[in-house]
């Protein structure tokens, strides 16, 4: 039984990515579960700005101590911005997984695909399971 | 009905007292082990400042002993078992008839003719059948003794003060003596980290005794993953990753566990005096990142311009050293310390440096 947080207001992927939609523009990062899990990340390889995704590709890579972990893009667009910070303090993936450790921001292009994603109970189940 | 894979994976006898520390546990070698317990750069820091314990339950234990066993084990193994006194232990290596590694392993000369081995927990299956197919017809006793024993390593510079505290017998160097705990146990002043400390071998039965004397005397209880990262900054192989039936202890950079002068003639010893005869054409070296660079993984690849010129075996970002680290086998023409070298991660290149083994040496 997980005591990870989960907020409320944003959208869960199953591969473990939080996804904040605000208009045109979601903010991607990855879940205190994931985190958790990974443990101490050491290294984030962060998407190039313009760079076109579809949903389910791999978009960034996280590095544990242990291992290199790709993560996904929740849903199709282009990358707009990227959060610098995490290329001097990967850490912060681990301490503010859902603020300051926001990895890319997507421009979405079929807003649409959102549906298929969890809402916090939903993915509070599938990593229950 | 079929049997789910985990089923398959063994425990040792502290999985209990891991999960109520809170570990991660993961598959190891066949083994379910802890990976971890509150966080691997906690733990690395722990055993590089003070102490840590880890079970080393999974690895192998076995006795070899009779009038023939020394003169055995000259003819099995590559180091020379003439240099051990009576508790005195030695690295040594298991290789195929084609030099290549089978194991890597400590051996302790418990007795004149009684000898205590420690082999690495995935292979316990294949040196055992090695071993017992190369025993001679008589005058040797061989016992796998891996299932009745757990054991389990204190390493730090203050591995000796809790030790002394606790009133335990402190053998030398590679040494190994008998102890009253009060339950029976052997402490062999060995390990895989780069620091001072000991591993410690006693029955399975007293195993949670011994794990929990070391935790109340100030031990923090360390898992794989840290032991992994400090193997690597000390630069000792793993036997799977550095280490393999294809490559050589030549090639590894191991020649002195090797005695090729030794009267003895072993498993491989005619293909090491080959190699060395001609030259090493591939060796195992360390490696360091020149700046900023995603952490080394094994298999990736090394480049001189567009020249594939080796290949990752080991790899991490050293929590020590704050850069990233490698174990690679190159071509023997880019073996030198200050040898530059492109990693390829993800299609990117980043800029590395061949450096001096041990990449971390303690003071």
């Amino acid at each position: 039984m997980s005591t990870s947080p989960i907020p409320e207001g944003l959208l869960y992927a199953e591969s473990h990515e939080w996804v904040k939609i605000d208009g045109p523009i979601a903010t991607v990062g990855i879940t205190d579960h994931a985190q958790s899990e990974l443990s101490d990340v050491v290294f984030v390889e962060l998407p190039k700005v313009g760079k076109v995704v579809a949903a389910k590709a791999p978009t960034a890579v996280v590095e544990s101590v242990k291992a290199a972990s790709d993560i996904y893009a929740p849903l199709s667009g282009e990358v707009v911005e990227v959060n610098p910070a995490l290329e001097t303090e990967p850490a912060l993936v681990n301490s503010d997984p859902y603020g300051k450790a926001w990895i890319f921001k997507l421009r979405l292009s079929d807003p649409a695909e959102a549906a298929k994603l969890h809402d916090a109970a939903a993915y509070s189940k599938l990593i229950a399971s | 009905m079929t049997v789910p894979a985990s089923a398959s994976l063994r425990e040792t006898p502290l999985a209990a007292a891991h999960r109520k520390q809170g570990a991660r546990m993961v598959e190891f070698g066949g083994w379910l082990m802890p990976v971890f317990y509150s966080s691997i750069l906690d733990e690395h820091q722990a055993v590089r400042t003070a102490a840590g314990t880890f079970d080393i339950s999974h690895m192998g234990e076995f006795m070899i002993e009779g009038v023939g066993a020394a003169s055995f084990l000259n003819s099995l193994l590559t180091n020379d078992i003439n240099r051990l006194r009576i508790g005195d232990g030695q690295y040594s290596l298991m290789l195929n008839e084609r030099g290549g590694v089978i194991d890597d392993l400590i051996l302790y000369r418990a007795d004149e003719e009684a000898f205590f081995l420690v082999v690495n927990a995935s292979k316990i299956d294949e040196d055992r059948a090695w071993i017992e197919a190369h025993l001679p017809a008589e005058g040797v006793l061989f016992t796998d003794k891996s299932a009745e024993y757990a054991a389990v390593a204190l390493q730090g510079p203050k591995a000796d003060a809790i030790l002394a505290e606790l009133g335990w017998p402190r053998p030398e160097r590679n040494g190994i003596v008998p102890a009253r705990l009060p339950f029976l146990a052997f402490i062999a002043r060995t390990g895989y980290t780069g620091e001072d400390g000991f591993e410690i071998f006693c029955n399975a039965a007293s195993a949670e005794a011994l794990w929990d004397r070391l935790l109340a005397a100030g031990a923090k209880p360390a898992g794989l993953g840290s032991r992994d990262t400090l193997r690597l900054e000390s630069c000792y192989p793993l036997n799977g990753s550095d280490l393999s039936p294809e490559r050589t202890p030549l090639e590894a950079g191991l020649g002195i566990f090797v005695s090729l002068t030794k009267e003895a003639d072993f498993p491989g010893k005619a293909r090491l005096l080959e190699q060395k005869a001609s030259g090493l054409s591939r060796r195992l070296v360390a490696l360091k990142a020149v700046g900023k660079s995603a952490p080394p993984r094994s298999h990736y690849h090394l480049f001189d311009g567009e020249k594939n010129v080796g290949e990752v075996t080991s790899g991490a970002l050293s929590p020590t050293l704050g850069y990233g680290i490698a174990l690679a086998y190159v071509d023997a023409g880019y073996a030198k310390p200050g040898q530059r070298l492109d990693l390829e991660v993800r299609g990117s290149r980043f800029p590395v440096e061949v450096a001096p083994k041990p990449l971390y040496k303690r003071s």
